[in-house]
């Protein structure tokens, strides 16, 4: 053995003593090294895991010291605006947090932010999943789960808002209990089954509290452990680029690159909610006000991650209509309960639709540019734009109170809104993304636009087209392009009659929605012909090179570029150069 | 002269003469109008305070509430409405309404002087009996229990100038204003009176004490430091919404792009 250093010495020690015992040696060197592609846009999930154990660490904390009854007390503690006041424990355990605790208000006010956060990064994570592709073929069940998370951040980001017993939180049970009595047939029953009788009640925030802190959390935690398992054993997908293909992985190793950049990147994400929940106020339940069914508070709002639904329930227009002797609230069914039904099973079911619409069986490893799924963008931008008008009908009391408007204006703009700007969102994106895939067959075949312009000796102006370098010829040719389904015959050769002609033909017609428009890449003669065409630009350009030193361009001869010395005529300059341009 | 002379076909004479005269007129106009109110006081004291008030009222509100302030189209009568409405609406410069809209806004500084609204006032109680403009003692909160006020506060306030006093809407443009900035005087006289949409408390409803309190308790919200940090305009969670995607994720992102630049 050759000589090391004591801290190989130690470590590989370590390693064998180990390794001797569980066996974890073979396990570490066939995943230490697992390469990880590089774009920022694949750390936003990174984002949602390290917020999420900022969630859990903060809420930890929070548990030891929040009692989840409502059993009534009168307050007693330092926030003197409130002393006095009969109030339910699970407030008076909060206003203690806050006030009593020491750090108590930090990590709350982390609790929530990290919370807000989290939420907001899978958001995000799943428009860039969404918008590049990466749900195809292997990753649908990935995407399920990824669903399932959002939902279950909802769900528990939603419990916790609830679980104060301020103002805010039970103008927003009342809002979810309503909700659930607009289901018709069970919606009575449900929300008595859960309050335990009326509204408040005694004990629903108990269970809302373990729902919180147990089962949801759970779950997050195992359908995380899926995600990234899944992530691991399916690999990372990555952006076309130079030697990026279908069947490998380019980047860097796990260990010690992707541990120190993700490890940093968990302590920014810690730092940055730690910073904000320290000199940021979020959710100040003492001056809400302890929850009385008798109150409300003007501005009642819900987080961010509810808001849509809000709006949804805010934009709806009054309708109910009476059905064998029963209301049916469609005022509120519809937005709560019908739309984000349709919207859910949609996005959960997307990459399946996506698949049987275009027939693509294949597995892709290498991301969509969004440009080059213009349709599968254009939707996205479409359920964007109708998320961010009902984000919009949400805030409308806060949009009118600030900005001096009518709210009951907002309101008309939304309903008319909700129906006109997504479907021209989705005409303008597909629009913009076919523009883009033209403008990236014009780079192949013609080069970048230089910027130069030159007047050529004969007085002609022509702008010089350079080839474009090999890292972006790599990305705009790693695309694939996909013809549209053909249109099926509606009878077989012997005239027997096509069975499901009409599903078939109506996927053949939705295939070509999806990709006949699609601009095909050239062909290796077209590109080859379009370099002779960028070298014989260059060629152009070439001799005058020598007037880069500005200040040796003589401005006033008309403004071109000419310098004393110089070739004036194209004939002139090839006797110079041998009979070379 | 011959400096002026030389220049008087200069492009820009013509611009420099409307200059001149605009800021000609605009001097003169502001020197008229400040002149009024003095002028005014001269006359007032040659007549009784109810008198002087009529007077005012013919000039200045009788073109929406009519000339017996009976109402018109325009305006609702002030029979009735007594002295604390008249004090409420013109010393927060609600009145005289400077155009029609949702409902009148708050001006600051008011429009008459004290004295003018204190005769205005005195002129409209002399039609009527009505509300009467709160003394010291009624207004006097010093005694006063927060904590209830808050719960009085959040049963009968919130629901329109929301939790924290920040204001909210209401329907068709209409707005119940932010009571960051108000004064007991005006609490207690817009609880009396139901000025706009506001319903009236009358001590019936809530007895002095109890107006006391909620007036102890707006003040409390008005001085209240906020233990969390930046407060952002105590407006709940849209404003939280706003900042966390703006600033928070322009950070967080801007650190991930930064990572990821890093590796080139």
């Amino acid at each position: 053995m050759t000589a090391t250093s004591p801290v190989e010495q130690v470590g590989g020690g370590v390693a064998t003593y180990v390794d001797q015992r569980v066996g974890s040696n073979k396990f570490l060197a066939r995943n230490l090294g697992k390469v990880f592609p590089d774009h920022w846009s694949f750390m936003l999930g990174e984002i949602a895991l390290y917020s999420f154990i900022v969630v859990l660490l903060t809420g930890t904390f929070l548990t030891l010291f929040f009692k989840p009854s409502m059993v009534e007390v009168l307050y007693d503690g330092s926030y003197v605006p409130l002393k006095g006041i009969k109030m339910s424990q699970a407030y008076a355990s909060t206003l203690d947090i806050s006030f009593d605790v020491r750090g108590g208000l930090l990590l709350r006010q982390m609790h929530h932010w990290a919370a807000l956060i989290f939420i907001a990064a899978m958001s995000v994570h799943m428009f860039r999943v969404f918008f590049t592709g990466a749900f195809r073929k292997p990753r649908e069940f990935n995407w399920i789960i990824g669903v399932v998370l959002v939902t279950l951040g909802l769900g528990a980001g939603f419990s916790g808002y609830s679980l104060p017993d301020d103002l805010l939180s039970g103008t927003g049970l009342q809002i979810a209990r309503g909700i659930m009595q607009s289901i018709p047939v069970i919606g009575t029953w449900m929300a008595f089954l859960l309050f335990d009788g009326e509204f408040p009640g005694t004990e629903f925030i108990s269970r809302l509290y373990a729902v919180h802190i147990l089962l949801i959390p759970g779950l997050i935690l195992a359908m995380v452990t899926i995600h990234l398992m899944l992530v691991w054993t399916q690999k990372h997908t990555q952006f076309p680029g130079p030697g990026r293909t279908n069947d490998n992985v380019v980047g860097y190793p796990l260990l010690p690159v992707y541990m120190a950049k993700a490890g940093g990147f968990f302590f920014v994400v810690f730092g940055v909610i730690a910073l904000i929940g320290g000199l940021v106020t979020i959710n100040p339940i003492w001056i809400f006000g302890p929850f009385m069914p008798d109150q409300v508070s003007a501005g009642s709002q819900p987080d961010w991650y509810i808001g849509w639904l809000d709006g949804a329930l805010r934009t709806m227009p009054n309708w109910e209509s009476t059905l064998f002797g029963f209301t049916i609230s469609w005022n509120i069914f519809v937005p709560a309960v019908i739309i984000p039904g349709i919207i859910f099973t949609a996005l959960a079911l997307y990459p399946f639709l996506e698949a049987w619409v275009t027939g693509d069986k294949k597995e892709h490893h290498l991301l969509d540019r969004p440009r080059n799924a213009p349709t599968r963008t254009g939707i996205g931008v479409m359920a964007l734009s109708f998320y961010l008008l009902l984000w919009i009908g949400g805030g409308n009391d806060i949009i009118a109170l600030t900005f001096g408007m009518s709210i009951n204006s907002i309101t008309w703009f939304l309903r008319i809104a909700l129906f006109v700007v997504p479907p021209i969102m989705f005409v303008v994106t597909r629009r913009i993304c076919l523009g883009l895939q033209r403008r990236d067959r014009d780079k192949l075949l013609h080069g970048y636009e230089s910027g130069r312009i030159l007047r050529l000796p004969h007085g002609e102006f022509i702008e010089v087209h350079q080839p474009i370098n090999a890292k972006e010829l790599a990305v705009i040719t790693g695309k694939t392009d996909i013809a549209p389904l053909a249109l099926p015959p509606a009878t077989d050769a012997d005239g027997v009659r096509n069975k499901h002609f009409h599903v078939k033909k109506l996927r053949a017609k939705l295939s070509g929605f999806f990709y006949s428009e699609n601009v095909a890449l050239p062909t290796a003669a077209e590109i080859e012909e379009g370099q002779h065409h960028a070298a014989h630009d260059a060629a152009i350009e070439a001799p005058l090179h020598a007037y880069e030193d500005a200040d040796q361009i003589n401005r006033a001869h008309g403004g071109v570029l000419h310098h004393p010395g110089m070739p004036e005529t194209n004939a002139e300059q090839l006797a110079n150069d041998g009979g070379h341009l | 002269m011959k400096f002026l002379a030389a220049r008087r076909r200069s492009p820009l004479a013509a611009v420099a003469m409307l200059l001149i005269a605009l800021i000609g007129i605009g001097a003169g106009y502001a020197v008229i109008a400040n002149a009024r109110p003095a002028e005014a006081a001269a006359v007032a004291s040659s007549e009784t305070q109810v008198e002087q008030g009529k007077r005012l009222y013919l000039e200045g509100c009788s073109s929406c509430h009519g000339m017996q302030s009976q109402g018109t189209s325009q305006g609702p009568t002030l029979v009735g409405v007594g002295a604390a409405s008249v004090d409420f609406q013109v010393s927060s410069g609600r009145m005289p309404m400077a155009m029609p809209g949702a409902q009148a806004v708050a001006r600051d500084p008011a429009q008459y002087t004290d004295e003018q609204i204190a005769a205005m006032a005195a002129y409209v109680a002399s039609l009527a009996p009505g509300p009467a403009i709160p003394t010291e003692e009624d207004v006097n909160f010093e005694n006063a229990d927060a904590a209830q006020g808050g719960v009085l506060f959040r049963t009968n306030c919130s629901q329109c100038h929301q939790a924290a006093g920040q204001g909210g809407a209401l329907t068709q443009g209409k707005y119940a204003p932010s009571l960051m900035q108000v004064e007991p005087k005006e609490i207690y006289e817009a609880m009396i009176t139901g000025p706009q949409s506001m319903p009236v408390f009358s001590n019936a409803t809530i007895p002095t004490k109890d107006k006391q309190a909620i007036i102890k308790y707006i003040d409390t919200l008005q001085t209240l430091p906020d233990p969390g940090g930046l407060a952002l305009g105590r407006l709940g969670p849209v404003p939280e919404t706003v900042f966390l995607w703006t600033a928070v994720f322009a950070a967080l992102i801007g650190v991930a792009i930064w990572i990821g630049i890093k590796a080139r």
